[in-house]
């Protein structure tokens, strides 16, 4: 051993695999306080390790991320457009495939670029059978550019195209079923998260990462300048929506229900919305607002029912045991 | 080896020449054969690539974007309304400086629904940023598709080639494929030095603010500027190599002292050709194809255009409303000339419109006009509309 080291000795790519957690994405970034987003793609990252190059939408992670000349991504990255992150990502895949290399081609797009105007480059990429992970990040409106409805903001929340008044209550449409449609195309793995359970999402993202073929993660993310809550109980709003059944946290293998995270004490959904300023005209004193909140309380009650989410058996990694730390370990990762 | 060959089956095979590993495209008429006859190929397992197979040009175009950022060489091919689905990402391959190869069947614009041969659709995406050659004949499309490919990874700019639909796409005739060694020895593996890797990250495609986003697109104009001599220097390697020479820039024919000039892009040079050598009797004309549109090659231009009292600009496009999109280009390229000539701006063969050998003589007698024509559809038949409309 030499006491002096060459920086041209040093591997840089190999001591960034040997760090204790790689982290592909790093502090410095322009994200807000409390945003669900920022935390879920540290995770994902996280959890894919070093040997991945990543396909990024337009929307708040890519903007909050690459303000030049810095970067907060210690991986590839690429962004290209709002709408095309499926196509540029199977690109990226069939080009690494030729080359003969094994780099794991990551997709992450907000929801609207998922659910709305990249859907199709969506479809085409699962269809096609690449071999890429897209991942999600689901704050249920198009924040990037000031809360715009997408269709993925859920029934009667406020967005600023989407504001209640007097002949409305907010969004008129119900959330798209994203996760149903994607696993339609009988795609390997299909699942649901949120950044509430960070183990949860780790453990889906190596599972995906094992899996040569597509694979499709939707993470609900909060953002609370769009949902109008406090910075400081993001986690606590994410997990309510869990909890109370509004956002089923579940795997599909092959169109097939494989995993469902159980719900032990359904919580109504009166707790997750109060707090979300997005949801306050609901808590108007009238008769249309009353209809809404039996509504989305009936959404509910149909996630528990259709993904059986209360559970056979009791279970210790439930939507309360999940993510909670104990004396002698029982943390997933 | 000289081969009777269609347009679309000569670029298919000097496309598998260029050795891309990635190629996307979705079927558009006139284009289709191009890439039915490379997914042949593919299947036949005569060249080592992955075809997708995308749903749409807006995928396709994605793809190869994506491909090439990821370090392959690709390929992807379109026409007309895939063009104009395709130009947000046409902006953005060019932006961001990727290297990508394709061909523009040249094909009209709808509405109205046309599948015939114009060039409005190339011209359409002009200002995205790529170089865009325009080919008279398919032994011409076949060696611009190779020297496409060394422009464009020399340069770090996308190349699109034109090619007149249906007249060359789908037109047989014997055609020189070069070998897969001269190929080979004229185009170098593909490398980009900017490539995705995850043992070297990089972010690629930032957001820039107002303090850097002037300079981005001042050094991209200034390269496709530069990139002229790229484009002349392809062509002379090309040539030592192929024993073929098209042009580089531009080509001129004819009298080196005729006082008038007629200018078009594509296959109708070739009528214009054939026409001034079957017409001694109208005189001496200048003949000039204009192969590079973008970059614009002003020098050139006006190099060819010296000595001319007129000239005439044939052009199978328009802007409507604006006039002729050539034309118009060519006079202000032409004004700083202490000796300019009047140009004449015509569109011909619009939306398949044939243009036929007395088109040479109907331009020629334009010249005669009192005052050059700001811009007219040269081969419209007036009658055919309400007057309201002519
Ligand atoms: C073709 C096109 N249309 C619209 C936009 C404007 N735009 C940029 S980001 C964005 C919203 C992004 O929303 P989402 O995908 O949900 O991601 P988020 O910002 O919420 O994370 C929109 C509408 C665009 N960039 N491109």
């Amino acid at each position: 051993m030499t006491d002096k080291t060459d920086s041209k000795d040093i591997d840089i790519a190999r001591l960034r695999e040997h760090q204790p957690r790689f982290q592909g994405i790093t502090s410095g970034h322009r994200a807000c306080l409390g945003c669900g987003e920022a935390l879920a793609a540290r995770l994902v990252t996280e959890a894919a390790g070093p040997d991945v190059a990543i396909a990024n939408a337009t929307g708040c992670l890519e903007i909050f991320t690459t303000p030049w000349p810095e970067s907060s991504w210690r991986v590839p990255w690429m962004h290209s457009l709002f709408e095309n992150t499926g196509a540029i990502a199977a690109g990226m895949e069939a080009a690494f495939k030729m080359q003969g290399k094994s780099t794991k081609v990551l997709a992450f797009a907000g929801d609207g670029g998922t659910f709305d105007i990249g859907f199709q480059a969506l479809s085409g990429m699962i269809e096609r059978g690449h071999n890429v992970l897209y991942v999600c990040f689901d704050n249920e409106a198009y924040m990037n550019t000031g809360i715009q409805r997408s269709s993925s903001t859920p029934h009667a929340a406020m967005t600023t195209t989407s504001p209640p008044g007097k002949a409305r209550m907010g969004k008129r449409h119900l959330k798209k079923d994203i996760i149903s449609i994607v696993a339609a195309h009988h795609i390997p793995y299909a699942a649901t998260a949120s950044v509430a359970y960070p183990s949860d999402i780790r453990k889906k993202v190596r599972r995906a990462m094992d899996i040569e073929g597509p694979t499709f993660l939707v993470i609900h993310s909060p953002c609370p300048l769009g949902w109008g809550h406090e910075a400081d109980i993001s986690i606590e709003v994410a997990r309510l929506a869990v909890q109370t059944g509004l956002m089923p946290v579940i795997e599909l293998e092959r169109g097939e229900v494989t995993g469902v995270m159980p719900v032990r004490e359904p919580r109504p959904v009166l707790d997750y919305l109060r707090p979300q300023g997005r949801f306050r005209h609901l808590f108007a004193d009238n008769p249309k607002a009353r209809e809404e909140l039996e509504h989305i309380q009936a959404l509910a009650d149909h996630n528990i029912e259709v993904y059986n989410l209360r559970g056979e058996i009791a279970d210790r990694m439930d939507s309360e045991g999940a993510d909670t730390v104990r004396r002698g370990g029982m943390r997933w990762a | 080896m000289r081969q009777a060959l269609e347009g679309s089956q000569a670029i298919a095979q000097t496309v598998a020449l260029c050795r891309p590993q990635v190629i996307a495209a979705y079927p558009i008429t006139p284009q289709t054969h191009i890439v039915e006859n490379i997914a042949k190929l593919v299947a036949d397992d005569k060249f080592e690539c992955d075809f997708v197979s995308v749903e749409s040009e807006f995928s396709a175009a994605s793809v190869v974007l994506g491909a090439a950022a990821a370090g392959s060489r690709t390929y992807t091919a379109s026409a007309s309304q895939g063009i104009l689905l395709m130009s947000e990402v046409l902006y953005n391959i060019a932006g961001l400086r990727i290297p990508v190869v394709m061909t523009c069947a040249n094909r009209a614009l709808s509405a109205p629904l046309s599948i015939w041969n114009d060039q409005q659709d190339s011209m359409a995406v002009r200002d995205a940023g790529w170089i865009q050659l325009y080919c008279a004949d398919n032994q011409e499309a076949v060696d611009t598709t190779i020297q496409a490919y060394r422009i464009a990874e020399r340069t770090e700019l996308p190349v699109m080639v034109c090619m007149d639909g249906f007249t060359l796409t789908h037109t047989l005739e014997p055609i020189d494929i070069p070998e897969q060694a001269q190929v080979d020895e004229f185009l170098p593996p593909y490398t980009f030095s900017r490539a995705l890797d995850s043992r070297n990250p990089i972010t690629v495609g930032t957001l820039v603010s107002p303090d850097y986003y002037p300079e981005a697109r001042h050094a991209h104009h200034q390269a496709l500027l530069n990139a002229q001599d790229e484009i002349i220097r392809a062509h002379e390697d090309w040539s030592a190599i192929s024993g073929r020479s098209c042009c580089g820039l531009l080509r001129t024919e004819g009298d080196a002292d005729a006082k008038i000039g007629i200018l078009t892009l594509g296959s109708v040079f070739g009528t214009l050709y054939e026409a001034r050598a079957a017409h001694p009797e109208l005189g001496p004309v200048r003949l000039i194809k204009l192969r590079a549109f973008r970059p614009f090659p002003v020098a050139a231009i006006q190099e060819a255009c010296a000595g001319l009292t007129d000239l005439v600009v044939l052009e199978r496009a328009l802007s409507p409303g604006g006039g002729g999109i050539v034309g118009n280009e060519m006079r202000a390229a032409l004004a700083e000339l202490p000796d300019a000539p009047r140009v004449h701006s015509y569109a011909v063969g619009l939306g398949g419109r044939d243009v036929p050998l007395d088109i040479y003589a109907r331009a020629l007698a334009a010249v005669d006009a009192p005052t050059p024509e700001r811009f007219a559809v040269l081969d419209a038949e007036l009658e055919k509309l309400p007057a309201a409309d002519r």
